[in-house]
């Protein structure tokens, strides 16, 4: 019954010191995101809202998406729409390839990474270096992130000090996080200065200005479109909100929620080319509109993609970002596999104990247990039914349609036994190490029941 | 008022001792109370594994059994929830699912519909609440540590009326202990981590007995502790309340 999901999640904990840290680490961010949470007495209130105006917005989403492109053109933006991830590939090699560009500079964009943007640039030759300080670490270790706000969350300082040792010619046996985060931005300083084009991904687009919102606790994005003359936004068509009044719903909601700050270090508003300059923005479908007529997934395109069910998943925490096969993880990224590819990315609905922690702290509402259950529940549509679960809940059936077995079973020890074995607890192996199997009474609440032992003597 | 107790199947088999518990104290207060034979499991077991369908007979089932009752009362939170939350669909289309808007976890109708202000036991020992998650985020038994909402808990206030008890939490007050049905089979590794990581928290706190309303996530940490020889003790909420009957 091991997925590939458990199976990495074991592997994960032999490490026990590492295992330990991230659960910590990342513990300490709920912890955070929590006392912003109760630090704001509207905090529900907004997050009613933020579910409602998400609802709204997709529900209607053709009409804001024209409005958010027509309002954009006025403003001088260049539109394209890309119905998945290749033609959103190839449009940004074509304007890259109609600019020139050998080297682009790029902030961070989970987009890109689900449409696989930089390996294919690469392959056409464009040199493509990333300026998030996470995500620049593990493009020179040549990972992908396993986290999405925080992508290098797996690694420790040294681990990072001896990659600059390494990469970047940093003092060797040197991690302190401020000497590296200063070789970082050195580094980087000179390929902001040498790159021919920046590209950003998108926190919001507004509909009714026309123009996307960025947060970065970095600059990364800013310094990415004001050296180079040519700025590429990649948008997902569910980032698209109405107005400015909601805009300052999700502001509020979107760093408390991710890092527990108020709000990230830079927000920044995007609405037209720099003089002299172009910009692009890509809208891209891949997948979204049919994720829109999904009766019971829909609401998974209200993510915002904050983080914080990550981090309160206890499962997440203990397993890691490398265990889930999706390249989003966590509750949100089990939910966004199984509606990308359900035949390719059914291990991760695994790695969920329905806890339900995640709904709650989601800044959207997104019902994100919910929907995992559901999607157990249709395993068997994409031919991935587990089988030994299937046998063992068949055994339970039959036992528990039929009072006068169950009660028969329930009655006598050695048949309690044959039927804790049925629901796998026991003689197979699975109940696993580190725990013991529960005692069975000597007699069933059933069996006192009906011998009059269960009364009231007083 | 007639009260049908629900005695969940695992709690049958394994932990008779609170369906007994459960009976002694409902009468004790005056309620009015029986235990239909016929019943077997609420079919939460094959649902969380991802076969609600094998579930659909066992809803009837339950329906039938129970439905002539005032309420139904449970001392198992994750299974009053799962009837509560999941049987309307399971039945729908078939017909009005009444045991839904019947069924209760024992927490709740003490807290809520007997309104208990005074237990007659004793209990003179330091216990730790273990919240589990469906009596949290799915009945509201206590307020999720996530949501900013006013701080409350209907188990710590039924606990605080037995004379001589002193209450206590763990550190991450109702972070998942990591039982979870098919989830402990499916994910050992990861479930055991989490439940030794709670039943540390548990023990931190310098309890004698680690108490809640839910026995699958105190069987699971029961588990852990019988293996690393702890000698912490268990026992289901309603034990203590009904201490001394």
């Amino acid at each position: 019954m091991a997925t590939r999901h458990s199976k990495a999640a074991r592997l994960f904990q032999k490490n026990r010191e590492k295992a330990e840290w991230q659960d910590n680490t990342l513990w300490g961010v709920r912890v955070k995101r929590d006392r912003m949470a109760k630090s704001l007495d509207e905090w529900e209130t907004l997050r009613d809202m933020a579910s409602a105006i998400k609802k709204h917005t997709v529900t209607n989403l053709d009409v804001y998406l024209e409005q958010f492109a027509e309002n954009a053109e006025k403003n001088g933006i260049i539109v394209h729409w890309a119905k998945d991830a290749e033609e959103f590939n190839e449009t940004v090699l074509d304007i890259l390839r109609s600019h020139d560009v050998r080297k682009l500079v790029k902030s961070k964009s989970m987009l890109t990474e689900e449409c696989e943007m930089n390996p294919y640039l690469e392959k056409n030759g464009i040199k493509v270096v990333e300026t998030d300080l996470g995500e620049r670490i593990i493009q020179l270790l040549d990972q992908k992130p396993s986290h999405i706000v925080m992508p290098a969350i797996h690694l420790t300082q040294e681990e990072v000090g001896a990659l600059f040792e390494k990469e970047l010619g940093s003092e060797k046996g040197n991690s302190d996080p401020a000497y590296l985060t200063y070789c970082a931005r050195k580094s980087l300083r000179d390929e902001f200065l040498t790159a021919d084009a920046g590209l950003t991904g998108a926190n919001f687009g507004v509909a009714q200005t026309g123009e996307i919102v960025i947060c970065t606790n970095e600059g990364n994005a800013d310094m990415s479109t004001s050296v180079p003359k040519l700025h590429i936004a990649a948008m997902g068509i569910e980032k698209v909100i109405p107005d400015y009044r909601s805009l300052a719903v999700f502001h509020r909601l979107l760093a408390r929620s991710a890092t527990g700050q108020p709000s990230t270090t830079f927000t920044s508003h995007f609405r037209g080319p720099r003089p002299g300059g172009e910009m692009h923005i890509i809208l891209v479908d891949n997948g979204r509109s049919r994720m829109l007529g999904d009766d019971l997934h829909w609401e998974t395109l209200k993510c915002i993609r904050c983080g914080a069910c990550m981090n309160t998943c206890p499962v997440y925490r203990r397993s890691g970002g490398y265990s889930y096969t999706y390249f989003i993880p966590g509750p949100v990224g089990v939910n966004l596999g199984m509606l990308r590819d359900g035949k390719k990315y059914h291990d991760n609905v695994s790695a969920c104990s329905l806890c339900c922690s995640c709904d709650n702290v989601c800044p959207a509402k997104v019902n994100l247990s919910e929907q995992i259950y559901a999607w157990r529940q249709q395993l068997r549509d994409f031919g991935k039914e587990p089988m030994s679960k299937k046998v063992m809940s068949g055994g339970m059936k039959f036992i528990f349609d039929r009072p006068g077995l169950y009660n028969a079973a329930i009655g006598c020890s050695p048949l309690i036994n044959a039927a804790a074995s049925a629901a796998g607890y026991a003689g197979l192996g699975l109940w696993g190490k580190g725990r013991d199997l529960p005692e069975f009474a000597k007699e069933s609440f059933h069996t006192m029941w009906k011998k009059g032992k269960v009364k009231n003597d007083k | 008022m007639k009260v049908g107790l629900f005695v969940p199947c695992y709690v049958d088999a394994l932990y008779p001792e609170v369906g007994v518990a459960s009976y002694k104290l409902l009468t004790a207060l005056g309620v009015d109370v029986d235990y239909p034979l016929e019943q077997t499991c609420c079919g939460q077991p094959e649902s969380n594994g991802g076969f609600e369908d094998m579930a659909v007979s066992q809803a009837e089932h339950f329906e039938d059994v129970f439905k002539g009752f005032d309420y139904v009362v449970g001392p198992s939170a994750s299974c009053a929830a799962f009837v509560k939350l999941n049987y309307p669909r399971l039945l729908h289309g078939k017909h009005e699912c009444e045991t839904a808007g019947k069924v209760m976890d024992m927490v709740e109708f003490l807290h809520d519909v007997l309104k208990v202000e005074s237990l007659p036991g004793r209990f003179p020992h330091v216990v730790s609440v273990h919240n589990s998650c469906h009596g949290v985020r799915e009945l509201g038994l206590s307020s999720p540590s996530e949501r900013n909402i006013p701080v409350y808990s209907k188990i710590k206030n039924l606990l605080n009326l037995v004379e001589g008890i002193t209450v206590r939490e763990p550190e991450r007050p109702d972070e998942c202990c990591g039982f979870g049905g098919l989830f402990s089979v499916d994910e050992k590794e990861v479930s055991v981590k989490m439940g030794e990581d709670k039943l540390r928290r548990h023990m931190e706190t310098g309890a004698e007995y680690i108490t809640g309303p839910d026995s699958s996530c105190l069987m699971h940490m029961q588990g852990i502790a019988k293996n690393g020889k702890h000698p912490v003790k268990f026992k289901h909420v309603v034990e203590i309340l009904a201490a001394g009957l």
